[in-house]
């Protein structure tokens, strides 16, 4: 079947298996940020955005994707950017491997909530495995971060 | 890994039952993210989500939550959060992520009548009933004594509106499958206790609910109970606990929650 996908706002047509996942369909079309971790839905690597909500790509048949918006660090580089350099500055990242689904993970807590407590932000974020950093330093970074875009 | 041949997203359930009975390799998609586990080729996989089935409404006397309503929806919908003391938040909120829990369903899981599940003996204790397109309105607890799965689909749960309630589980990380879990509920001042877990399907503790049920709610009493609750469930061992770490765990679980619908 022909599938178009709308992703970072750019119209994209594939021709897919109906079974095919959302993560293989992105990768294919060359959005490589898009990564496998577990496979099972637990880890939020793979997580990219639809409809500005995050969605675990592993898990969502890309047919169910038809017609949404969907982003992918690809499709927000600036605020990504932004956002890497707090991460850097608590040493809250190592191998960056989870940085893209991290990432969006945390630009949907933003839009959804603009003044998470502590415990509210380690709630959305607790799908976000990382192998690496401790998770209070990453804590730390979203709020300065979030503290910062707000200014 | 996972796969099917055909994909049709109907437009009416109808539609979906001829197209499930047409092939035994023909299934109803929830989420997917437990069929993706498997590794069954199937025919025709069949689509709901047009079906505007991701409800969550309140009715005359009863809350009506849609098959395709997703766990997050049941952790953030107002409704659900102010029913029974928001417990239908509280028993899904530990799964996994927020990204995990949009995308699977009620309907999947209930249908499913998975023994891991913290949702099932939640709705077990609210005495929720199922509504199948074939099968009717059934309440949740026969359904679940059924032994074998039905070919049929799940339309909607129903829940009485008023009631207190209290979820525990026992988990040996925080996004782990529970060890064992329970509910309570008091819906007009009757006690329903039903546990999830044991590792098998969830059930309720008739010995426990009639002597809280006949009584005065002593600690007594409620000692009592949770020691008959013991003695009446089977519980079984597999690799996340004995069947007698669970069945301790579990008096302890029962009691706390007793104690915090009273
Ligand atoms: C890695 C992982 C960890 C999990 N951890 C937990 C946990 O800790 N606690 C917990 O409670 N649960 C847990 N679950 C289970 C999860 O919460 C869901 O119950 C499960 O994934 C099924 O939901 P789904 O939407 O993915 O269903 P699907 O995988 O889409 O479907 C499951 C089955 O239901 C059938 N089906 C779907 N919809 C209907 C319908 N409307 N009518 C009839 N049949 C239908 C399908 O054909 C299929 O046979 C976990 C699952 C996974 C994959
Ligand atoms: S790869 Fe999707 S959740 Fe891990
Ligand atoms: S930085 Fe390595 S997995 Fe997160």
């Amino acid at each position: 079947m022909i599938l178009t996908l709308n992703v970072n706002g750019r119209k994209r047509e594939i021709s897919i298996s109906p079974d095919e996942y959302l993560l293989d369909v992105l990768r294919k079309l060359g959005y490589l940020s898009v990564k496998r971790g577990c496979d099972t839905g637990s880890c939020g690597l793979c997580t990219v955005l639809v409809e500005e909500k995050p969605v675990l790509s592993c898990s969502t048949l890309a047919v169910r994707a038809q017609g949404k918006k969907i982003t992918t660090i690809e499709g927000c580089q600036e605020e990504a950017k932004r956002f890497a350099e707090f991460m850097a500055a608590e040493g809250a990242e190592q191998c960056g491997y989870c940085a893209p689904g991290f990432t969006l993970t945390v630009l949907a807590l933003m839009k959804e909530n603009e003044n998470p407590t502590d415990e509210e932000i380690l709630h959305y974020l607790n799908g976000n495995l990382c192998r690496c950093s401790g998770y209070i330093s990453q804590l730390r970074a979203i709020k300065n971060f979030m503290e910062a875009e707000k200014r | 890994m996972f796969s099917f041949k055909n994909y049709i997203a109907v437009t009416s359930l109808e539609e979906a039952y001829d197209e499930l009975l047409k092939n035994k390799k023909n299934i109803i998609l929830g989420g997917t993210s437990y069929l993706r586990m498997g590794n069954v080729a199937y025919n025709t996989a069949i689509d709901l989500s047009n079906l505007e089935l991701d409800y969550i409404k309140e009715g005359e006397t009863c809350i009506h939550i849609g098959a395709m309503a997703s766990f997050r929806d049941l952790e953030i919908n107002e409704i659900t959060q102010q029913l029974f003391d928001g417990v239908l938040d509280r028993c899904v909120r530990g799964i996994l992520g927020v990204q995990f829990r949009s995308n699977v369903r009620v309907g999947a899981t209930v249908f499913s009548k998975y023994g891991f599940s913290d949702l099932i003996p939640t709705l077990l204790a609210m005495d929720s009933t199922v509504v199948l397109y074939k099968g009717g309105e059934i309440s949740l607890e026969e359904y679940l004594k059924e032994e074998s799965l039905r070919r049929d689909i799940l339309v909607e749960i129903k829940i009485k509106k008023e009631g207190r309630g209290s979820f525990q589980s026992i988990r040996k990380s925080k996004t782990d499958y529970a060890i064992t879990n329970t509910c309570v509920t008091k819906i007009d001042d009757k006690i329903r206790v039903a546990i999830g877990v044991r590792p098998g399907k969830a059930v309720l503790s008739y010995r426990a609910m009639e002597i809280l049920n006949n009584n005065e709610r002593t600690e007594e009493i409620i000692d009592r109970a949770c020691e008959a609750m013991s003695e009446e469930i089977s519980f079984g061992s597999n690799m996340r606990g004995t069947a007698e770490y669970r069945r301790a765990v579990s008096k302890n679980l029962v009691k706390r929650a007793i104690q915090e619908v009273l």
